[in-house]
């Protein structure tokens, strides 16, 4: 495991939260297994894998709905292991939101001000309802009722609910699941740029990798309960620690074989039919079974160039880009991203057409299979 | 064949048996209330207001009827309510299917072999004796209101968990979750969010059980033996032994009157407290 790479801005600061070795099982189910992270004041950080992996579990530990089967979860320095829900600084925006049916957008959004001891007075509360319902952008909706309200709008209550009461950290789990496309996408960039403004750390549970990549300062690759690997999204995306969180990160082709030579920073892989170069990735040793990685946009695709013969299976349209599906008689399918630009030199390429891929020993990695 | 025919056809079955069960008993209550007593006990036709001014005589039926039907309704709802929350929320769910077909258990056999088992618990060999064994003695337990209410809460008791059972059922237990998660300790999260939104089961109970307890008879003229007795009893009365069918009619028609009033006022505060929400209606 790479260790925590923080933010620079973030050096020196103590952090807001932190798992300790934190594990939680249930019966035989390990969901979250050895969890060490320290989370920074201010920083969004984002939990990212597949479905079942233990996202919702360490956000549920750091809420306190899940207490620690070993290890510890601290806030402000403090073990809170033990602390209720209901004594934690921090709020949820729920996965399905939530919302309590019974009651106006108002007094949903009230709800955590009027739970503080001493209550707040009635008019500080109108005050403050009306003040983070513009936050959201839902201005004049507080009399509304919970299943008056889109998608969306249900959405922005749930956030406005959870803000209400200033939280430390704000854990969001999988917010935009239930958003359709363009919506989820509008979400994103409010969701960032409210972080911003507030300044309130931003814990952030998504299987979506474009979510994590697109929001977060920092991501937390996990698979089966554990943390694969933390960084930037830059730092996973250029330097991913294994082929896991390569394929998780981005899209990338694989090719497996045994590294069968190492020159300085460059190494060689016994690939069915040919050998293939690429950069080292961390720890990968000679003789192991590894995966040269090239991303599909660094292949370049041409109809007499270098490279590998290939014949064209697929092509699909994404409009900057136009994706290839090529096959190659040793090394089977794999994806190459053609740019404007390069379809401009060297024109387009019809399904059913030989051309070659080509790329630099530069551009591929070699990686460690887990 | 059209829609239109279909519906009616379907409607048919229902329709007829509300018109020859419901309606026509009605009409025929109504019209024999305004007539005379003949000799020999039945019914004279006649035209007068003599039954309902005799109503006066059976007073006490009405006023036993209407303080220990709600009272036995409030008594129910506080044992179902934990009962039906402790089963919804807090049992293993692996027992709550055995846990819940317990709860019907009593209705496999008939109420009145239950009211005879009641008899001898509340009776002189019963619970009294129990009483005078550690020196508590002339506790008399059968033929009072006190044994009417424990047959009251003893039968009616499912028929109230059940609908609380399933509105607490229903809870989306995330809800408690985020009240939790915004600062609100458990036992307010219950008077919020967990009492609120299982008023539809309790409203649905109450309303069930009040409605059944103003028709009884059964639990008051076997545990109340001819001294606690319920308009039911005088009805029976009326209607079998002294045969004066106009009287008898009267009092039914007194009877449903009284119940329309109470009702249409339950469900007047039952508006008002859900002020308004869609959430918080009779089912
Ligand atoms: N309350 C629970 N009881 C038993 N198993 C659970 C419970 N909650 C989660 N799990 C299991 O723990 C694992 C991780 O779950 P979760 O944290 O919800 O994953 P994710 O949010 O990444 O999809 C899964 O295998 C899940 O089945
Ligand atoms: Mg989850």
């Amino acid at each position: 495991m790479q260790s925590a790479d923080t933010p620079t801005s973030n050096a020196g600061r103590a952090p807001i939260a932190e798992f300790r070795a934190a594990t939680k099982q249930y019966g035989a189910v390990t969901a979250a297994d050895q969890i060490d992270l320290a989370i920074m004041p201010g920083e969004f950080l984002s939990f990212l894998g597949p479905s079942g992996c233990g996202k919702t579990t360490a956000l549920r530990m750091l809420a306190g709905f899940e207490v620690p089967s070993s290890g510890s979860v601290h806030l402000d320095g403090q073990q809170v292991n033990l602390v209720p829900p209901h004594k934690r600084p921090v709020n949820m925006v729920f996965q399905h939101y939530a919302l309590f049916p019974h009651m106006t957008v108002a007094d949903n959004i009230s709800y955590g001000l009027r739970q503080q001891r001493p209550k707040p007075a009635a008019a500080e509360i109108t005050r403050r309802v009306e003040e983070t319902l513009t936050t959201v952008r839902l201005p004049g909706f507080e009399q509304r009722r919970i299943w008056e309200m889109s998608g969306g709008q249900q959405q922005r209550v749930a956030l406005a609910r959870a803000l209400i009461n200033q939280p430390k950290i704000l854990l969001l789990d999988e917010p935009m699941a239930a958003l359709d496309r363009k919506l989820r996408r509008e979400m994103q960039i409010e969701l960032q740029s409210l972080q911003r403004a507030l300044g309130i750390t931003f814990v952030l549970v998504t299987h979506d990798q474009e979510e994590a990549l697109s929001m977060s300062d920092r991501i937390c690759i996990m698979r089966a309960g554990r943390i694969v690997q933390i960084g930037t999204p830059r730092q996973l995306y250029d330097a991913p620690l294994n082929r896991y969180v390569a394929d998780f990160v981005g899209k990338s082709n694989f090719f497996a074989g045994p590294l069968s030579q190492i020159d300085g920073p460059i190494g060689t892989v016994s690939l069915p039919g040919q050998s293939g170069q690429g950069r080292l990735g961390q720890g990968v040793q000679k003789g192991a079974n590894v995966s040269l990685s090239v991303r599909p946009e660094q292949i370049t695709l041409t109809h007499s160039g270098p490279g590998l013969e290939v014949l064209i299976k697929n092509r699909i349209f994404l409009g900057e880009h136009t994706e290839y599906l090529v096959n190659h008689g040793d090394l089977g399918d794999f994806l190459i991203l053609v740019s404007r630009q390069g379809e401009a030199l060297e024109g387009t390429f019809e399904p059913g057409e030989p051309a070659r891929a080509h790329w630099k020993p530069e551009a591929a990695l070699i990686l460690n299979n887990d | 064949m059209s829609p239109k025919l279909i519906n009616r056809l379907l409607l048919a079955p229902a329709g007829l048996w509300l018109l020859t069960m419901l309606v026509l008993p009605i009409v025929v209550v109504v019209v024999f209330s305004f007539g005379e007593r003949a000799q020999a006990g039945g019914y004279v036709p006649a035209f007068t207001l003599e039954q309902y001014l005799n109503l006066p005589a059976r007073w006490k039926a009405f006023q036993n009827t209407l303080t220990l039907a709600p009272v036995g309704t409030l008594i129910v709802l506080l044992i179902a309510y934990p009962l039906a929350y402790y089963l919804a929320i807090k049992a293993n769910p692996k027992w709550r299917t055995l846990l819940l077909i317990l709860v019907i258990v009593p209705f496999w056999t008939s109420i009145l072999i239950r009211s005879y088992a009641w008899i001898f618990i509340l009776g002189g060999r019963g619970i009294p004796a129990i009483l005078e064994f550690f020196g508590l003695e002339g506790i008399r337990l059968i033929n009072t209101p006190f044994a009417v209410l424990a047959g009251i809460v003893y039968g009616y008791l499912p028929l109230m968990v059940f609908p609380i059972y399933v509105s607490l059922e229903r809870l989306d237990k995330r809800l408690l979750e985020a009240s939790a998660d915004l600062g609100s300790p458990p036992w307010r999260s219950f008077l919020q969010i967990t009492l609120p939104l299982s008023l539809p089961g309790v409203a649905t109970g109450c309303m069930l059980v009040f409605i059944l307890l103003m028709g009884e008879f059964l639990i008051p003229a076997m545990l109340g033996g001819g001294k606690v007795f319920f308009v039911g009893n005088a009805l029976v009365d009326l209607f079998l032994q002294s045969r004066n069918w106009p009287f008898g009619s009267a009092v039914a028609v007194a009877l449903v009157l009284v119940m329309l009033v109470s009702v249409t006022i339950y469900m007047r505060a039952i508006k008002r407290w859900g002020n308004g929400r869609d959430d918080v209606s009779l089912m």
